[in-house]
């Protein structure tokens, strides 16, 4: 049985929509700049990668806006478009068999920001009604649930940056158990100036005030990330299915996936990382030859860098697979961020065009990769996406084209 | 899912309200001893509803170092007190454990709360700097952040290098975190999940967003009779803390090693209303539906349930929804099989109840005692099924079921089984 992804939707700093995002990154257009939505000359932080042409109003309903954050908004229009996208009718299925699986981080950070303001600045009494759903965890999930009367199984998947592929992985898991559709991916959003404080202490933000050099992931000048926001939702099902129903076109198969967890720190075992990306190949039944493509993590913190070249290194041989990190160009979006990879590795398959990866220039001792530094047209029948989280969550998947007939 | 792997529950660990622990636990709910009390951690006068049902957990006491206590939430102590005695209930010992066969589901609504309430207030200066300062973030605000820092800590705790994560949905991720873990156990690799949820949610923040629309009892000068679930004069749930997790093994593993099993998990599913985010549609029908999966999965007819462990969180609405669900999934036997909540007793700890009540359901099979629904003494009318009122029951117990319904519309049923 193979699972299918078939409709994509897109919110990202350097591009809203598929169309205009992918044309955009192709071309190396970052979405990368100085923080515009508050005043940060006082943070450590000076650059993000802030969506700043989305108007949720132009794409929902007025009323679910005073009861959304600003992630959840763009999960519904990603979600909307997705499903478009997959010429998908849900008021023709048996709602039951549709469910929804999306990875989150932090929540409605923002919305939340302004509730504690209320409580602490006003009192209690001027909390939101709407505080008590519209900051948690599963907003994202229980919002595109509501909204498109999809009645089956839902999740919502924490592993910081790995948690894109975690949910991925699950509705796979849900499609093969018979679920018929399943919207998945994950959106984040924490650039408030109460989201980037509570990133401070992590000691991995960079410092650099150049959009141009603040996020150069395996460089020999990097120092940390750049924090930013959106994601993707990706439309999961069963592949016979979708061919069986009509779907105007399968993006690329979800052909394998695995989750690791490294050692504490301090630990003499090594990161494990490795075997996520093994296993995940396993799970697809590839061999590291077979894979094209490699979407890295790219933590742009020099030790995690590191460690991730030395296991696409161990994995596939020095510099034998193409590596590339366009996340250069919009920053490291958490839960939304490995389903931005994922979409982008369809993407890559269905067009044959590797995307590239912005602004990194030598490379630091250790990290030999084939590193993507302009757009390169070649065929992508499989690529690998890499998703590590903070505190230690490996993930890897394996996307591949449909097989011709 | 392979339907060969058959997972078990060897191991339990409880943190609820009173005190932790799982023995305290299964006493308290099974004699109806209500935890439910007025807020002690901090000042609750300046709102609607005053009381919650409250740990007696000192981390010290319970034996994290100072440096633990310092980093983890305390959502997240719970999780890894719990841990260790699940683990060592479970007689695991970590040289037993192959790291990469081993793995980690915590589920949890709303993370660490507490800690970012408290830091948002200083950084902020009490609500008056919207461009927050950050020279005055603890260091570990990243950890409060980000909720997979539950998962990290557990899995540091016991070593484990395979699947590790967190299930967040709402009121749900407590049931929805342990049918994770088992669904990665059949599917074969992983043999060992620690599994379970922990919230504390008893912050000024999260009191006043469920006072904004009244979801909580204000039957402020009789907290310990405030939580009334099936009771015709309910007016809410009141706010726990607490979590509870379990050592899952696949059969074989634990039969060999011979453990203690305490029960099979034979059956989860989860379903959406797609409804209303806070409301409940009366007919219960998703509920029902996931109920119903549950079943087939375990290849199980509705009179094979001997037990079932309700939401019960006290709104007129939660009661008469899983009301109608159980008499829709179950038929004429929903009207023969006893229904209870442990909720008047612990309170809600949003997503740590669900595994508290997963162990409430394993302990309930292993004893053969059905524990009570404390504080209903005026039956609602409306409500026609066997609510268990005041006093546990003694009754030999095969298959019990427990659900779990959330914001967001999210149900979950999950069925264990004597082995």
């Amino acid at each position: 049985m193979q699972t299918a992804v078939t409709g994509i939707g897109v919110v990202a700093p350097n591009g809203v929509g598929i169309g205009e995002f992918w044309a955009n990154t192709l071309d190396a257009r970052s979405g990368i700049t100085e923080i515009q939505r508050f005043d940060a000359s006082a943070y450590p932080l000076r650059t993000a990668g802030e969506v700043n042409d989305f108007e949720p109003s132009r794409h929902l309903p007025g009323r679910l806006i005073p009861q959304t954050d600003r992630m959840t908004q763009m999960a519904l229009a990603a979600a909307d478009w997705a499903l478009t996208d997959a010429a998908v009718d849900t008021s023709r299925a048996d709602p039951l068999t549709m469910g929804v699986v999306t990875a989150n981080a932090a929540g409605g950070f923002e919305f939340g920001q302004r509730e504690l303001e209320n409580l602490w600045a006003r009192g209690p009494e001027h909390v939101s009604a709407y505080q008590s759903f519209a900051w948690f965890y599963a907003v994202n999930t229980g919002q595109i649930s509501i909204r498109h009367g999809l009645r089956g199984p839902t999740g919502v998947l924490v592993a910081e940056q790995a948690g894109g592929l975690d949910a991925i992985g699950h509705a796979r898991r849900h499609a093969r158990h018979g679920v018929q559709l399943v919207v998945t991916g994950g959106m984040e959003s924490t650039l408030c100036p109460w989201g980037i404080a509570a990133q401070v202490p992590n000691g991995r933000l960079s410092d650099h005030d150049d959009p141009r050099r603040a996020y150069v992931p395996f460089d020999a000048e990097a120092r940390g990330y750049v924090p930013g926001e959106g994601g993707a939702i990706l439309i999961v099902e069963d592949a016979a299915k979708a061919w069986e129903r009509g779907a105007p076109r399968v993006y690329g198969l979800i052909a394998g996936y695995r989750a690791t967890f490294d050692p504490r720190p301090g630990s003499p075992r090594p990161y494990r990382v490795e075997e996520a990306i093994r296993g995940a190949l396993a799970d697809a039944d590839l061999a590291p030859g077979d894979i094209d493509l490699v979407f890295a993590d790219a933590a742009g913190v020099p030790e995690l860098d590191r460690a991730e070249a030395a296991a696409l290194a161990a994995v596939f041989g020095p510099c034998a697979v193409p590596v590339t990190a366009p996340k250069t160009m919009f920053g490291r979006l958490n839960g939304g961020g490995a389903a931005l990879d994922a979409a982008m590795a369809l993407l890559a398959i269905r067009d044959g065009l590797a995307p590239p990866t912005v602004n990194v220039g030598a490379l630091a001792e250790g990290c030999e990769i084939d590193l993507v530094r302009e757009t390169r047209r070649m065929p992508v029948r499989a690529a690998l996406v890499v998703a590590r989280g903070y505190g230690g969550f490996n993930s890897a998947m394996v996307l591949t084209a449909q097989p011709p007939g | 899912m392979s339907m060969n792997r058959r997972v078990v529950i060897t191991g339990i660990g409880v943190v609820a309200p009173g005190e932790p622990g799982t023995k305290a636990f299964w006493e308290r709910i099974t004699e109806g001893r209500t935890a439910t009390r007025t807020v002690t951690s901090f000042d609750p006068s300046p709102f609607r509803s005053r009381i919650a049902a409250e740990v007696d957990f000192d981390p010290r006491r319970e034996g994290l170092s100072a440096q633990e206590a310092r980093r983890m939430d305390r959502s997240v102590q719970f999780a890894v007190v719990s841990v260790r005695e699940a683990r060592a209930d479970s007689g695991i010992e970590l040289r037993d454990l192959s790291p990469d066969r081993t793995g980690v589901s915590m589920g949890t609504a709303v993370g660490a709360t507490i800690n970012l309430d408290e830091e948002y207030r200083i950084l902020s200066d009490g609500g008056r700097r919207w461009v927050v300062d950050p020279a005055y973030a603890v260091p570990h605000l990243y950890d409060y952040l980000v909720p997979s820092a539950m998962a990290r800590e557990v899995a540091w705790d016991v070593g484990a290098e395979g699947p590790v994560g967190v299930v967040s949905a709402g009121c749900t991720s407590g049931l929805d975190s342990v049918g994770h873990a088992v669904e990665l156990i059949r599917e074969g690799t992983v043999d060992v999940m620690f599994a379970g949820a922990a919230d504390a949610p008893i912050s000024p923040i999260t009191v006043a967003c469920f006072d904004a629309i009244k979801a909580t009892s204000n039957r402020n000068d009789d907290p310990e009779h405030a939580l009334r679930p099936f009771d015709r004069t309910r007016n809410g749930f009141v706010l726990g803390e607490g979590g509870a997790v379990l050592v899952l093994e696949e059969l074989q593993h634990a039969v060999n090693r011979r453990a203690h099993i305490y029960a099979e998990i034979v059956g989860f599913a989860s379903r959406s209303n797609a409804y209303h985010m806070t409301g409940l549609r009366p007919d219960g029908r998703e509920m029902a539906a996931a109920i119903t999966a549950a079943l087939d999965q375990a290849r199980l007819v509705p009179e094979a349930i001997g037990y079932v462990n309700a939401h019960g969180t006290a709104t007129r609405q939660n009661d008469r929804h899983e009301t109608a669900a159980f008499k829709e999934a179950l038929g004429a036997h929903a009207y023969a099989t006893p229904v209870s909540s442990i909720k008047a007793v612990v309170g809600h700890s949003l997503g740590g109840i669900g595994s508290i009540e997963v162990a409430a359901t394993a302990l309930a099979l292993e004893h053969g005692v059905v524990p009570p629904t404390a504080n209903l003494t005026e039956p609602d009318p409306e409500l026609d099924l066997d609510y268990v009122p005041l006093t546990a029951r003694t009754k030999r117990l095969d298959v019990a079921l427990t659900v779990g319904s959330g914001f967001g519309g999210f149900q979950s049923a999950m069925l264990l089984a004597r082995v």
